[in-house]
């Protein structure tokens, strides 16, 4: 390439991304997320891998998510666009063709599923390449535009990274791994639907079905309470299988107990008094819940950690 | 006379190669460091060659 064509004004040097745009485009928040609850997921397995291939596992995993990440920015460009909280993401904002963020998905899926295998076993692939083909086609290309379920049912690409991790490690899943899938699955409704409760203008304007839109927003408040409270029996469930103790079952017991609480008071709540605080609760909640999540899978690693004490576990 | 400042363009294109180039050396790492953690463990790679398969052997003989 010489001079000339490097100066050739907007359209050159639009598409022409850094290195960090492509790292946006895998959504590192959401990996950092998957990386930790599948971390989780394999370290309290009760068989252990080799730190180079646990290594690998966790690093495929994320590779995995984030090309997950990469199709659904492509395929939701024209969403993100007139959304506040995405517009400044890599594609809509101009910064990387929609097409390559599209090959970049596909050759990272590809790559991750591949290399897990090679690194783990098949059962942890196949997991994985289920993972992406279920939020990069079923909740991206299909539900998030057709069903205000569409949380509920996509939510489950999101719960499965602590299900690969224990796979990667035994080779099979069992009560714990569905535990931990369950535990992300049932807490993923409250979350969203309390960031759609404060952030409505977005999913309105984008033609999203979200909750809040086809139902209305008592409607959500009702839902948020239901699922918090779907959640506090798989929440303890979790706590008492082989990867639980007293110490996780003390620290679910407070944590499930300040959720409840929260989505009490959201349910109770109406539009004029949330809009009146600026939805000060919806908005404490949902920071919660995020702590919620990781307090919970922390207490599995720390009872871990008492477990090879001697003093944790049942 | 004067040089033109290097255009923005060639920071964001050296930051990308510069980034494919240091993820493919590490993919690079991993793959060996796997490859050697594979192969020191062996029984995968145990085949029906010309080599005596320890798995098939009675216990006694197959012990050190």
């Amino acid at each position: 390439m010489t001079d000339t064509t490097a100066y050739q004004g907007a359209t050159a040097t639009q598409h022409e991304p850094g290195f960090g745009d492509y790292v946006q485009l895998l959504k590192p928040r959401v990996m950092s997320l998957v990386v930790f609850t599948a971390l989780v997921g394999l370290l309290v397995a009760p068989v252990h891998l080799h730190p180079v291939e646990a290594f690998s596992a966790i690093l495929f995993i994320a590779l995995g998510a984030g090309a997950s990440g990469a199709l659904n920015m492509w395929w939701d460009a024209d969403i993100d666009a007139v959304m506040k909280r995405t517009a400044r993401r890599p594609v809509p904002a101009g910064k990387v063709a929609g097409g390559e963020a599209l090959g970049l998905g596909v050759a990272l899926s590809g790559i991750s599923v591949v290399m897990l295998w090679l690194a783990t076993n098949w059962v942890a692939a196949a997991l994985l390449a289920f993972t992406i083909f279920f939020y990069a086609v079923v909740y991206s290309m299909w539900l998030k535009r057709t069903t205000p379920q569409n949380i509920v049912i996509g939510g489950a690409a999101g719960a499965f990274p602590p299900m690969i991790g224990w796979v990667c490690a035994t080779g099979s899943v069992s009560v714990e791994a569905v535990l931990m899938f369950a535990l992300i699955f049932m807490w993923t409704p409250p979350h969203f639907w309390a960031l759609a409760l404060f952030m409505k203008e977005d999913y309105h304007t984008a033609g999203v079905p979200m909750l809040t839109v086809t139902h209305g927003r008592k409607a959500t408040r009702v839902h948020i309470l239901v699922y918090t409270l779907l959640l506090v029996p798989v929440a303890l469930g979790a706590a008492v299988t082989s990867i639980g103790g007293p110490f996780t079952l003390a620290v679910a017991v407070v944590l499930n107990a300040w959720f409840v609480l929260g989505a009490v008071r959201i349910w109770r709540r109406d539009e004029p008094v949330a809009e009146a605080d600026k939805y000060s609760v919806e908005k404490a909640f949902f920071r919660f819940s995020l702590l919620y999540l990781f307090l919970h899978f922390a207490a599995f690693l720390v009872e871990l950690a008492l477990k090879s004490a001697g003093i944790g576990g049942w | 006379m004067a040089f033109r400042p290097e255009h923005e363009i060639y920071k964001r294109r050296f930051s990308r190669n510069l980034g494919v180039g240091l993820a493919l050396a590490a993919f690079v790492a991993l793959v060996f460091a796997l490859t050697v953690v594979k192969v020191k463990r062996g029984e995968p790679l145990e085949g029906y060659d010309h080599v005596v398969s320890s798995s098939l052997l009675p216990k006694e003989e197959a012990a050190p």
